[in-house]
Parts: C-alpha cells; structure tokens; sequence
C-alpha cells in the first residue's frame, strides 16, 4: 500500500518535479495533510519560526509548519484587532476555515503577536493549544537543562495526543531522518550560493516549502531525486547581482514576489523559512535524544530577529551571511507590521552602511498580489550597482 | 480597620504623596545623571528591583520615561525623532521615545535620565529583549535576560511540587545566581544576602498591600479610579519596589483606602456604573480619556493593567526570607507568569472581576504600540461575551502616538455606549 501524501514529482521530468513542489507550496487547501489525516494519521501544527519537529516525528504524527499564506483571512479578521501582521490572521483563517484540521496546535513566544495565539486558539478549537517554551536566555548555562526538561514536557504532551509513548529509540530514529533532511537542505543551499543559476529562487523555495507539509522521508526522496539534477542542469551564468535576501523568518513573503526578486537577480542566501533549517549540524544519535536536541538549538543553531542571544548580534549574523554568500549586496525586508523585524531594519542597515554594502529596504505582505513597483524599485537598486 | 487620623489629611493623601514620590524619584535620577552615576535600566514586569536595589543601582523604567512624554504632550517630538533615525512609524512608541530619550543624552520633561551601567530584563514582554538590544549596541553594557517561562495553555498553570514547575523555577533561580556576579562586577560591590533579606521584606509589604488595595475597590462605591489613580499607584510600585518608602507608602494607601470604605467615600459624586479596563491607558489623551467615561457616571474599578504592568504584584507574593534567592525564583516566576496571564487569558481574568466587582461594562482599548497586550483583546471579548451578559466597546487608539489618536470619534463611540448601558438598566428595571 502507498502511504505516501505526495506523489506528483515521482516518475516526472525535473521541471515537472520542480512544478508539483511550487503547486503544493502555493495550494492552501493543504492537500498532503489531508490525504495524511485520510490514510488515519494524526496532524501537529506548529507556527513559526522553529520546532522540534523530531518530537512529534517519534510520535508517528505529522508536524505541519504553520506558515500562513495569501489567502484572505474572513472568518480570522473578526479575532484581531488593526495593527498586526498578515501571518498570524491566515495561519488562524486555515484552521477556521477547515483547509487544514489539526489534533494539536504549538506556539512559540517569538513576538508580542504571536505568543498570544495559543490562548486565542485554545478559545476556538477543542484540540489541545500550547505554547513551547524556548529558551530567551540561551547564554544561561542552565538553559540547555531547561530546555531538556520543556522537551520532555512537550513530549508528554505529544504522547497523550498521539495515543502512545515516545521512547528515545523512536527518538533517535526521527533525529537520524532529520539530520538526514537538514543535510540535504544545507546541499540545496551549497547550491544557491555556488551556482544560483542552477536553481531559481522560487524553486528553492519551494523545495524547503514543501519539507513542512509532508512526511521528512518523503522530503528526502524529493531531494535525493531533485539535488542531483539541479547540478546536472546546463543553464549559463548570467551577469547577475548577488543577493542576500533577509527579513523572511516569519510571515513568507508571496512567492511572486520571490519569483520576482529571482528573475532581477541571483538570490544566494536567505533565512526564508529559516525555522526548518534552523539547526546546522547533525544532532548526535547516541545518550540522550532530547538533551541532544536541545543542546543543539542552543549551541548549534542560526540565527534570526526573534532570539536573543549575545553570541549573535543580529548585524554581525547578517554580515556572516554575506560574505558566506560572497553577496554582492542585502534586500532587507520585513513583513508589514512585524515588530522584531521592522526593528532589526535598523541594525542591519546601520551595520551595512559601515561596511559600504549596498542594501534595498523594503515590507512585504503575503497578501500582495502586485510588484510592479516593487520589481521596478529592485531593478533600478541593482542597475545602478550592476553598471555602478 | 478604620484610625482616627483625620480625613482632611487621609483623603487623597495616596495620590499626593505618590506624586511627590515620583517627583522626588525623578530628581534623585536627574542627580545620578548629573553625577555621571550608575543606573539599571528594567521594566514593570520583572524588574529585578529586589537584586538591584542589594547593589543600591537606581532603577531606571524607560517605559516610565516614554508614557510620561505622552502625557506631558512631547511624546510626538520623540517619535519623530526616532522615525527620522530609521524606526518605523509601525513599532512601540515606548521603545521609539527612549531611542530619541538616548540619542538626546537623557533629556526628559521631568529630568535627566542617566545612562545605563548595566539592564536587566524579562521575556515579559518581547519588545523588551529588542529594545534592550538597542541599549547593549549603543552603550556596550552588560545585557541580562532573565527569562521566564509562562503559562503553556489556558488554566494549565503549575505549581510547587509539579516537576514542570520545578523545571521552570529552577531555570530562574539558576539565572539570578548567574545575575548577582555580573551585578558585582558592575558595581565592584560584593552581594550581601541580609541585605537582600531586608529589601525582600519591604517588597512582601508591598505586594500585600497592593493585594489589599485592588481587593479594596470591590466596594460601592469604588475607592479609587483604577485607570488615574491607580497608575499613580502603579509608579509607586514599580519605582520603588524592596525599599522602605515604598512599603510605607503602600501601608498608608491601605490606611486611606480602608478609611474610605467605612465611611463610604468614592470618586464620583453619583457612581453609576462600574467599568473594567482591558489594555494600556490612552496616555496621549490621559485626563480626558477618562473624563469622557466619569462624565456619565462611569468609573474604572479594575483593570488588567493594574496586574500585568505591576508584574504580578496582584497576587500578593511573599517571598520566604529563610531561603531568599530560591524564594525570589519562585515568586519571580509565579508573579511575571500572572501578569502574562492578564494579557494573554485576560478572559480569564476579566470573567473573576466580573464575579466580584459588580461590573456594568467593559472598555477593551487595544493600542497600535503594544501587541502583546493587543493582540488577543478582540478574541477575548467575543469569547467573554458568549459566556458573560456584561456589555463591553472596543475603541483603538496608542498610549503614544496622538496620530492614531481621534478623540472625537472616541467620545461619538464612548458616548454611545452608554446610551447602551443605560437603555439597559431601564429595561431591566421596567422587567
């Protein structure tokens, strides 16, 4: 029997491969999830930015990244007041609306915003709504215990939904499964910063996109059968600007306007969707999983506008980025009314300023559905380095 | 209790005597900084005042500093200026009027506000993390995240004894052992436990107080308006949170509030309806926000503000002078977590201020500034009003920024709302 939810790239041409991943990226009727749900499994969601999604994995659940997307937020709006970005209003709308059903929702207190939405959901839904607690003061060298211990209490949270115990066997069988899916992405992102002009920016995307919607095996056999071929493509390097492209841990900016930014220039790094890749190197298999996980988050982790952390300053992150990336300059964004984000503008353009590296400032919305100025904007910033 | 002291002299003395206080707290920072002193920068919840005042750091509230320029009517100058160096118009306007407060070298209406030597912090609230972020890269001063762990769902609150309480107090305690060498360093001061003892004791003192203070304005009519006397309270409170002033003072707030529920003295003349106030005071606007309610006979009782902005100082924590640094982990965490529930299940906390107030309405003011406290308050009242008959108005504005501020509008809604409550009583008196 075929228990998997996607199915569309196997047996297709790359291109074709690459076309299912964008259509699945963009459909918010979460088809996977509920083909899941229809083969008897169990669904966790977990909003933005970073989850420990091996937990729910060991469970033989699926852990959803709830992501939000441009849909418009009817049935959410009347739940939120003005002032507040798009993501936590749609990622709300898919549940309300049905589109996506879930047996268990986990938030983060990444911002002021979303660290309400545990309460608001627990107001709407019966399944249970929680709130995992990752550490803010990963500099405490109590914080690794800690956060082992918050673990544990997610994973009897996790347990009592799943029906079943989690044994750190099972634990170490997810990590393994997930080590595999990071290394695979940190290839994909070798890629874009080796040869962008192998993959365009919306396929990459779409590529990470599509690892928080499905079983992590199946997002292995997608790489496995997509990675190879990227590097086998024959496409010319084009005389391109390369771009950082910051801003997008959170709220996802359009995929139109990342097709946009794809077709003006070389995108060579990013922190989109940067929750799925958050840890950076293999989690250890062997003694304790959990313990494993969270020491890993703490010290083997990026970087992002939602966690303190006095070994990263933010700008001094960015500039790594850059010249990892041997980018030629920064498009800082923020997603419209994202606090942390819109304040994390200010560093990074301060900090690029003194390292004359020329940076475009910008908000976006996943609403948008226009770029026309946009696009216009970001050619004339490129241009003038391009024939500077 | 009711004293003889006479009540020409008891009546108001809270409100005199906390401004004068605030006053004199506003000239002793003006000297420090005139001095070139040391100072701690923190915030209402969780201020770490009880460490910090061991170390004899003045404290300074930069979320004190910025609703004052609001309500002294410059906070626009402020934020301008803070707009001008980059910060969107779309950001909290505390942390916009501190930046501009910074880059004016301490220049305030009421003062000077000394640099920072050192800032303590919670997860209280997350702009409290980027704002002081904003401080470690203009000064290079020791930043400390104490970082507390809140409610994980809806009533799901632990307690002592539960191993994931445990897991979270120790978490705390572990970081304000590791908050004591940084202060020593800071101070060049060695860390005196009888002394932390002592200012332990004064901040108990307090949290009964206050305790007893909010519980007070149960009665009828209600002793103090939460929204104008009680921040006065509140600076109080905060300000002076573990030192001997404070704790006097809030036993003389005790004395006058008592006093006046013997003998039946409230704010209004006529009280006609007790309100509930869910969110941030409108400071831009401060006194005639609250007259366009007290006008028609309505006053605020209660508030959410008067529990998350005192850092949970309602609950009336008394830490265990015995074991001080385990104590103060375990208040810490139980306090700051209540003034998160107030903001974030203020369903909650509305519905068992309904029981025991005898509430008429409730006034939800979300603000552009603050969407942690915002955020879920329309959520709330729709969830609060399938379970509770309470009539509730919804108004936005900012307790910063006059530009979202539209007063006329504000009274059109306020105005009608209690035609509401009016036509209500009739109706329920006629049935």
């Amino acid at each position: 029997m075929n228990n998997r939810v996607f199915n569309e790239w196997r047996d297709v041409s790359l291109d074709e491969a690459m076309g299912a991943c964008l259509d699945l990226t963009e459909d918010h009727t979460f088809p996977t999830v509920a083909r899941w749900r229809d083969l008897g499994g169990k669904v966790v969601g977990h909003f933005q930015v970073y989850f420990p999604e091996e937990i729910v994995h060991a469970a033989g659940m699926l852990p959803v990244k709830m992501r939000g997307g441009p849909v418009e937020p009817t049935r959410a709006e009347a739940h939120f007041g003005s002032y507040l970005c798009s993501i936590i209003k749609t990622a709300l709308e898919g549940a309300l609306s049905g589109a996506i059903k879930l047996d268990l929702f986990v938030s983060h207190p990444i911002c002021d915003a979303a660290r309400n939405l545990a309460a608001i959901w627990g107001r709407n839904f019966d399944h249970p709504c929680q709130i995992l607690y990752l550490p803010q003061n990963p500099n405490s060298a109590h914080s690794a215990t800690y956060l082992r211990g918050e673990y544990d209490r997610m994973r009897r949270v996790v347990e009592e939904v799943a029906g079943r115990r989690i044994e750190d066997d099972d634990l170490r069988r997810s990590i393994a499964v997930f080590n595999e899916n990071r290394r695979l992405m940190r290839e994909l992102y070798d890629i874009k910063r080796e040869s962008p002009w192998l993959v365009r920016a919306e396929e990459a995307y779409a590529l990470v996109a599509v690892g928080g919607m499905i079983p992590r095996e199946e997002h292995n056999d997608l790489l496995q059968f997509v990675l190879p071929q990227l590097r086998a493509r024959t496409t010319k390097e084009e005389d391109r600007i390369r771009v950082v492209f910051e801003g997008g841990f959170c709220e996802q900016p359009p995929l139109d306007m990342i097709r946009m930014l794809g077709r003006s220039c070389y995108v060579v790094d990013d922190d989109l969707l940067i929750g799925l890749r958050w840890i950076l190197e293999d989690v250890p298999t062997e003694g304790d999983p959990l313990l494993n996980l969270a020491r890993a988050y703490i010290d083997g982790s990026s970087y992002s506008p939602v966690q303190h952390d006095l070994r990263k300053p933010k700008e001094k992150m960015l500039l790594e980025r850059v010249a990892a990336a041997r980018a030629d300059a920064v498009i800082v964004a923020a997603a419209k009314m994202c606090e942390p984000g819109l304040e994390e503008q200010v560093c990074y353009t301060y900090a690029l300023d003194e390292r004359d590296i020329p940076y475009f400032v910008t908000e976006f919305e996943e609403n948008m559905t226009s770029f026309e100025h946009l696009e216009l904007q970001v050619e004339t910033f490129l241009e003038n380095l391009l024939f500077a | 209790m009711v004293t003889d002291t006479a009540p020409t002299d008891l009546v108001g003395r809270g409100n005199r005597d906390g401004a004068q206080l605030f006053r004199d707290w506003f000239a002793s920072l003006t000297e420090t900084a005139e001095e070139g002193g040391q100072s701690a920068y923190v915030f209402v919840m969780g201020s770490l005042n009880e460490i910090l005042t061991t170390f004899d750091l003045p404290v300074v509230f930069p979320e004190i500093n910025s609703l004052q320029t609001a309500v002294r009517r410059v906070a626009h100058e402020y934020l301008a200026e803070a707009e001008d160096y980059g910060y969107s118009p779309d950001i909290c306007g505390y942390v916009k009027a501190d930046v501009a407060l910074q880059l004016r070298g301490g220049d305030h209406p009421m003062g000077k506000i000394p640099k920072p030597s050192i800032a303590v912090l919670t997860n209280a609230c997350n702009t409290y993390i980027k704002w002081a972020e904003i401080w470690e890269r203009m000064y290079k001063i020791p930043v400390v995240t104490i970082d507390i762990p809140g409610t994980r769902e809806a009533d799901g609150q632990t307690w002592s004894g539960n191993a994931d309480f445990e897991n979270d107090r120790s978490y705390v305690e572990a970081q304000l052992r590791e908050l004591i060498p940084v202060c020593e360093k800071v101070t060049g001061k060695r860390f005196d436990i009888d002394k932390l003892r002592v200012v332990l004791g004064h901040a108990n003192e307090m949290s009964v107080g206050w305790k007893r203070v909010l519980d007070l304005n149960k009665s009828r009519p209600s002793l103090f308006n939460a929204l104008t006397d009680g921040t006065i309270f509140l600076g109080v409170a905060n300000g002076f949170r573990g030192m001997p002033e404070g704790s006097r003072y809030f036993r003389d707030l005790v004395e006058e509030m008592e006093y006046k529920a013997a003998h039946g003295i409230g704010t209004l003349t006529e009280e006609q309806y007790r309100l509930l106030f869910a969110g941030v005071p409108c400071y831009p606007i401060f006194r005639r926000f609250n007259e366009m309610f007290t006008d028609s006979g309505g006053t605020f009782i209660n508030s959410t503000y008067l529990w998350f902005a005192s850092g949970g100082t309602n609950r009336g924590f008394e830490y265990d002078l015995a074991k001080p640094i385990e104590s103060l982990a375990e208040g810490l965490l139980i306090s700051v977590r209540d003034a998160m529930d107030s903001m974030f299940h203020h369903d909650r906390v509305l519905a068992d201020m309904i029981r025991d107030y005898h509430v008429d309405g409730i006034i939800y003011h979300p603000i552009k500034s603050c969407r942690t406290v915002s955020t879920g308050l329309a959520d709330g009242r729709r969830y609060l009003a399938k379970t509770h008959d309470v009539p509730s108005l919804f108004i936005e504005s900012d307790m910063m920024d006059r530009r979202v501020v539209s007063e006329a509008q504000m009274k059109n809604r306020i105005d009608a709302f209690f035609e509401g409550l009016a036509s209500r009583r009739r109706q329920a008196t006629n049935s």
